[in-house]
């Protein structure tokens, strides 16, 4: 916890429609509270970009992936849930030791 | 980037290719559909005819159906069928399958979808992966943006959405679900291609469809299809229904259909419209010569003959009988037998004179033993189709048809058989099934069980008559449409020879056979001999008499002539005599020198 990992991110987004919007929004929160200055956010427009999606196999938008630290993990949605996102990014500290 | 090399190849060939293409698609869809341009072919048999065509053109399609049902068969059939002979690229969203596990399923029904796949096909394995996380709404507008680029690359005209169920099961409530489903609705129309949307409903059409998401759904596309699977009786039965089609008459009832060798193949009955099948005056023997006077030349090419009768009536012996026959007119026969295995077959038939063996080392008989076969009678039936087809049979034996409406068929079996005669008929194969008949009913009181004996052209019915401790067969024509025939009853007998048919004798009302009517033969034929011998021997004794009289009428004739002479020599000596006694009187008088002769010489010389 000690030394500063950069989080990169890569976020697909579907143009200005509602969910991305608030996607981009609530990954920019979340990493300016937790993850200040250690993250990198690659955007893609899959408007834009469709090939990208088609290759890269992102179906639905939003989705994010988390392309390091590994491992590798993709949260799809708003990521309104913060706390399960934050789980998953494995940004909580852990609580008790099950 | 695999799309990139797709770009050179949607509309390949040009406006020369697209119209061979046409003609090669007008020749291969079936010849009973037209195809029409506000419609997208399927391919599949039997369901372009109840659509007239197809699916609707650069519309939704929804495809409805259990696990199981059938549904990406039917939506694989549609892009291979688009892609091979329409010239039509298709993309395949696969929710559930993975792409490879689709490929290789459609191996098993010769679809070469790796070739296809090169250019005209393309898969997007679109399956969520497990680990995938959600957090918050999503929508699917990433995916589609994605298939915007892919079918424009390769100019794709269908597409096919495999399991929407699957995806919209990530959503969390009923109204993301349905912006989604309105949200792919939309992309659709707007991108013009046609399109497939299959989804899981649960065993119970009732309960599971109607409800939300899929009702909505229902209401938005423009076509609904839902297919079925239920099993009655521990018989697979499946079946179709078209619930909905916008802008375009179908044919709504259930139709049954089977996932066989080829695929998908819908059963349908005869709809209007369709061109019959050739209709020719051409007989073809039934293998036995009786048989075929009494039907005036024998069965019609093309005719659906029933040959109903009790067990033991030599049911499949007369069927044998017709295929030897076909056989040796050297045309191809199939025989499908359901009671025995096809070398008992020829082996029995052998005992009556009926040599099948030959032709089934020549190739030209098949004996198919669908004792084996289990299933459902349309299974049954498309089976015996592609078998037919396989073998190009122009003669088809099926014994006993009967077997159609085994337990669990008894709803569709009258369905199956009218389609086989239906089929049998526009194939023109001319078809001779036997029936077996329930012990306790004749034919006049029950028909046969599948009420196949209203569509069968020629009905000939065989029972037995057992009399003075004997069991003999009798044969009779109960139908036979657009000929002549006898109204006789006539006895069949088999022996080594082969099958022959006898006149019966009727005595005092009563019909007589076997030993019976060998009595009352060979009676006749003493009577005959004795009625000859005394014929014989009458004409001798008339020769005799009129030998006799010839003679008596000779001499009788003899007689008269010599009367005659006597007459005549009579009259003239009896005449010289008088002649004679006259001159001798006047000399006389002259001698005696009468006065009164003086006198009258005297005034005679004055």
């Amino acid at each position: 916890m000690s030394r500063p990992v950069t989080f990169k991110f890569r976020l697909y987004v579907a143009g200005n429609t509602p969910n991305s919007l608030k996607a981009l929004a609530n990954l920019k929160a979340l990493c300016r509270t937790h993850l200040p200055e250690q993250h990198e956010i690659e955007i893609v427009d899959v408007f834009r970009e469709p090939n990208r999606a088609l290759t890269e196999r992102i179906l639905m938008t939003p989705t994010l992936v988390k392309l390091s630290p590994a491992p590798v993990c993709t949260i799809v949605g708003t990521l309104s849930r913060t706390e399960s996102v934050l789980q998953t990014l494995g940004l909580e500290l852990p609580t008790v030791a099950a | 980037m695999n799309h990139q090399n797709n770009r050179a190849c949607p509309f390949q060939g040009g406006p020369t290719g697209l119209r061979s293409e046409h003609k090669k698609l007008a020749m291969k869809s079936n010849r009973l559909t037209a195809v029409n341009p506000l419609k997208a072919l399927t391919g599949i048999e039997g369901f372009d005819e109840i659509t007239h065509g197809g699916l609707p053109r650069g519309r939704t399609t929804l495809l409805e159906g259990g696990p199981g049902s059938g549904k990406t068969l039917f939506a694989l059939r549609f892009l291979v069928h688009g892609a091979q002979d329409c010239n039509e690229p298709g993309i395949f969203v696969a929710f559930e399958e993975t792409s490879k596990r689709i490929v290789a399923n459609a191996e098993g029904f010769g679809w070469n979808l790796t070739e296809l796949q090169r250019k005209r096909l393309f898969f997007l394995d679109a399956q969520p992966t497990p680990d995938l996380i959600h957090s918050g709404s999503f929508d699917l507008s990433g995916m589609l943006a994605a298939l915007g680029a892919q079918a424009k690359a390769m100019g794709a005209r269908r597409i096919v959405f495999d399991a929407l169920d699957i995806v919209l099961a990530l959503l969390p409530d009923v109204a993301a679900k349905r912006r989604e489903i309105y949200r792919m609705h939309e992309w659709l129309l707007a991108s013009g291609l046609t399109g497939l949307i299959t989804a899981k409903a649960g065993g119970d059409e009732a309960s599971s469809l109607y409800q939300e998401p899929f009702g909505f759904m229902q209401f938005m596309v423009d076509c609904a299809v839902i297919l079925n699977h239920r099993v009655e009786l521990g018989v697979s039965q499946r079946n179709l229904r078209v619930q909905k089609y916008r802008g375009s008459n179908f044919d709504e009832n259930e139709a049954p259909f089977v996932i066989g060798k080829n695929g998908f193949d819908v059963a349908i009955s005869r709809m209007l419209g369709r061109t019959d099948a050739k209709v020719t005056n051409e007989r073809v023997t039934s293998g036995v010569k009786r048989l075929d006077t009494m039907l005036g030349g024998g069965y019609y090419r093309g005719a659906s003959v029933l040959i109903t009768g009790f067990p033991g009536t030599a049911k499949t012996t007369l069927s044998g009988a017709f295929a030897e026959a076909a056989c040796k007119r050297g045309e191809r026969t199939m025989f499908v037998g359901f009671d025995s295995d096809g070398t008992e077959v020829i082996r029995n038939l052998k005992s009556v004179g009926i040599q099948l063996d030959r032709y089934v080392k020549s190739g030209l008989l098949r004996m198919i033993s669908a004792r084996t076969i289990t299933g459902s009678a349309e299974t049954l039936l498309v089976r015996i189709k592609s078998l037919a087809r396989e073998h190009k049979a122009r003669c088809l034996v099926i014994d006993p048809v009967s077997t159609l409406s085994k337990a669990g068929n008894e709803l569709t079996a009258h369905g199956v058989a009218e389609r086989l005669i239906d089929w049998s008929k526009t194939d023109g194969i001319t078809m001779v099934c036997t029936s077996l008949l329930d012990e306790m009913h004749g034919p006049a009181q029950s028909g046969t069980p599948l009420q196949i004996s209203t569509l069968a052209d020629t009905w000939i019915h065989l029972n037995y008559l057992v009399q003075a401790g004997e069991r003999n067969r009798g044969l009779s024509i109960i139908k036979s449409r657009g000929t002549s025939h006898s109204n006789q009853v006539r006895e069949l007998i088999l022996s080594d020879a082969g099958v022959t048919l006898a006149d019966i004798y009727t005595a005092g009302g009563e019909v007589l056979m076997g030993a019976l009517r060998w009595e009352k033969e060979s009676a006749e034929r003493v009577a005959n001999e004795i009625a000859a011998v005394a014929g014989k021997l009458k004409l001798v004794t008339l020769d005799a008499e009129e030998a006799v009289l010839e003679v008596r009428t000779k001499s009788l004739q003899t007689e008269l002539v010599a009367k005659q002479v006597e007459k005549t020599l009579l009259t003239r000596t009896t005449a010289t005599r008088e002649g004679a006694l006259s001159r001798g009187r006047i000399r006389m008088h002259e001698l005696r020198g009468g006065d009164a002769a003086i006198a009258r010489r005297k005034a005679r010389l004055q």
